[in-house]
């Protein structure tokens, strides 16, 4: 099995979901990160998502857009983020790393490069915002040639006609974005996120993780009782928004309050 | 309402089916806005193969827009650039008036065919991104029209720098939003229009002003546009019994320019000029994607953009608002390097220079993107014969640039 599965089936044999953490490389700077990622894993974060910022993120909101602009602002470059992948991989060779980002600095190499350059940082996953199901001819190949999955996106607008069409293909983990919009602004209602992750669960035995627009430890815990994995990302931005280099142990305090509340979510279910 | 037939091999037949013009083109968007565009283009294939649809495009282009509009012989332009042309020398210049639309430019002539689309796929909002304003304006006319509510995403310096253009538009009765990301110009006001679409699309509809985006805005946009290149075609035989030599059109996003060239590709003796913004300089700042850019992925489609070795999109720069933007559309892409048609940068000043030339040889002001048209025009004409006849898609009117010529020149208003 590799890192994705083995730590999906070990979240699930504590019966909780993974917590997966999102952060930008190179936000507030290149120093910065690996603290930064060390204060996740500390927090009790399970996959790490690690953002390749680019000029243009359009499916972001104010928080990760600025996450991109303060990275690129201080310098950040694709090797860095590589080097920084590459260095994590070495400090923790359990956790999985998936990169997120938009297609143009993933393909601006070409897609055999990016791949090749991901399997040697040790990289699990790619999730590309901008690859539709329809493009993947683009990156998909290249990585699944090197063992890296591509994940894919189901959002609530992806009706029953075409989850087949976004599932061909899927490897990993499907990510459900909550809310049709952007990251880290609306907060979609509990009841549409069961109804959704029950059809996704359907439809596939892939793990399914729920994103966008999860912000506190009490949405995390109530995401974490019906999807295998629930995904943080602008709540944490926001913090090393504020704190700047200085952020990583307010980062890992208010990881370890969303991870004490998924496990704290299992003893409820139990109980 | 484009041509139903297309001859194979026909450089008129792309896109594909997967909105590809060879390399470029494509549909590189977030999940939740996929099946929104695979609707738009279900819907848009219906509303080709309707005559009702055809039928009520083509009475709003005549009664409300004021098509056609003339193709104008300018005689003073032509003999002025003859008297400083070898003997023999000096092509016949004619001028294709979409400043004469209503609002001004040629950008009504799509919004007035994606309201259309709009209706027909039964929302009642519609958003557009704008960089000068002019599409911005185009489309709020477009929304009052068809009873439609509004929103402008705009950069925020654009709506410092275009102030008239902004009350028009609040005068039409859209909400212009400001932007106050990234650069704050129009590639930003794209990407937020884009967020707020993505958000919305249970009952927005997104008019993109050029023939750019995700498949099938490229294509539709192109055939809305493409009435500027038949009625040329029309007039041309009219005037002259014959096709023009050489179109020369400007190039920002180019949906002007694509709908001039269009209905003229299979013709091999009309050759092409698409105009880029060449700025400062190709050394310095500019917004020529195809002279100083390379293929990458923005706004939906692959296509020339300007970047850098990383893939992060680089700021364009034109002293014309309507052509700073780092992209074009992606058929102007695969045109090019298939050599059907020649791009060719015209600086700031080149432009500046040509908006003063037309305006006291001619008595039009064009808009600064179609000055850069007029420019290519005035280098290109002398070195051809006498005999040869060049069209320039003079695109807008420049009444809204008045404000940053007269900055640019150095006159207090």
């Amino acid at each position: 099995m590799d890192r994705l599965s083995t730590r999906f089936a070990a979240c699930k044999a504590q019966g909780r979901a993974a917590l997966i953490t999102f952060v930008t490389a190179g936000d507030p700077d290149v120093a910065a990160t690996p603290a930064i990622l060390d204060a996740l894993v500390a927090g009790g974060a399970d996959i790490i998502e690690l953002g390749m910022p680019f000029t243009d993120p359009m499916a972001d909101g104010p928080a990760i857009e600025l996450a991109n602009l303060r990275s690129l602002g201080s310098g950040t470059k694709t090797k860095d983020v590589f080097a920084l992948a590459a260095d994590f991989r070495a400090r923790h060779p359990e956790t999985p790393l998936i990169l997120m980002g938009y297609a143009n600095p993933m393909l601006v190499r070409g897609s055999d490069w990016f791949a090749d350059q991901c399997k040697a940082a040790g990289v699990d996953g790619v999730i590309c915002v901008d690859i539709p199901p329809e493009e993947d001819a683009e990156l998909g190949p290249a990585l699944r040639a090197v063992g890296v999955h591509l994940v894919r996106l189901a959002t609530p607008t992806t009706d029953a006609a075409r989850l087949p069409a976004v599932l061909n293909g899927a490897s990993g983990f499907l990510y459900h974005v909550a809310v049709a919009g952007i990251t880290g602004k609306q907060q979609a209602a509990q009841a549409n996120i069961e109804i959704a992750v029950g059809k996704l669960k359907a439809a596939t035995d892939l793990p399914i993780a729920v994103g966008f627009g999860v912000r506190t430890p009490e949405q995390a815990a109530a995401i974490g009782r019906i999807a295998d994995g629930v995904v943080v990302g602008s709540a944490i931005v926001d913090i090393i928004g504020s704190h700047g280099d200085a952020a990583a142990p307010f980062v890992q305090d208010f990881v370890a309050s969303l991870s004490g509340a998924l496990i704290t979510s299992i003893r409820e279910t139990a109980a | 309402m484009t041509d139903t037939v297309t001859l194979p091999n026909s450089l008129r037949s792309q896109p594909d089916a997967n909105g590809h013009f060879g390399a470029f083109g494509g549909r590189y968007v977030a999940e939740t806005l996929m099946p929104l565009i695979l609707e738009l283009e279900k819907v848009y294939k219906e509303a080709k193969a309707d005559p009702a649809f055809d039928a009520e495009f083509a009475e709003l282009l005549r009664s409300y827009v004021g098509r056609p509009n003339p193709l104008y012989y300018a005689q003073r332009l032509t003999e002025a650039l003859r008297a400083k042309a070898e003997p023999g020398k000096g092509a016949k210049i004619y001028l294709k008036r979409e400043e004469l639309n209503h609002t001004g430019a040629h950008k009504i002539n799509n919004c007035i065919g994606q309201a259309l689309l709009a209706r027909r796929m039964g929302k009642k909002k519609v958003i557009a991104e704008t960089g000068a304003g002019q599409h911005g304006v185009a489309t709020a006319t477009v929304a009052a029209l068809f009873g439609m509510e509004c929103k402008i995403f705009m950069g925020a310096k654009d709506v410092e720098r275009q102030k008239p253009n902004v009350f028009r538009m609040k005068l039409l009765g859209a909400e212009v939003i400001p932007v106050h990301s990234g650069s704050s110009t129009l590639k930003d006001s794209m990407n937020d229009a884009l967020r707020y679409w993505v958000s919305n699309v249970h009952d927005t509809f997104y008019i993109i002003g050029t023939a750019a985006g995700p498949h099938p805005y490229p294509e539709l946009v192109r055939d809305f546009q493409s009435i500027i290149g038949k009625e040329t075609r029309a007039q041309m035989l009219e005037a002259e019994g014959r096709l023009p030599d050489l179109l020369i059109a400007p190039v920002g996003g180019g949906s002007n320019a694509i709908g001039m060239f269009h209905p003229f590709l299979d013709d091999p003796e009309v050759a092409m000029i698409g105009v880029e913004a060449a700025g400062e300089g190709l050394d310095k700042k500019h917004a020529a994607s195809l002279a100083g850019g390379a293929s990458g992925i923005l706004h939906g489609n692959r296509t020339y953009l300007l970047q850098d070795e990383d893939g992060q999109i680089t700021e364009a720069h034109s002293i014309s608002a309507g052509l700073d933007y780092p992209g074009i559309g992606p058929e102007h892409s695969w045109l090019h390097e298939i050599g059907r048609v020649k791009y060719m940068p015209i600086k700031d000043d080149e432009a500046l220079t040509s908006f003063q030339t037309l305006s006291r040889l001619e008595g039009i002001i064009p808009a600064l993107e179609s000055a850069h048209a007029v420019a290519a025009a005035e280098q290109v004409a002398p070195t051809l014969d006498a005999d040869k006849i060049i069209v320039v898609n003079l695109s807008g009117r420049g009444d809204k640039d008045i404000f940053t010529v007269a900055d640019a020149l150095g006159v207090e208003m």
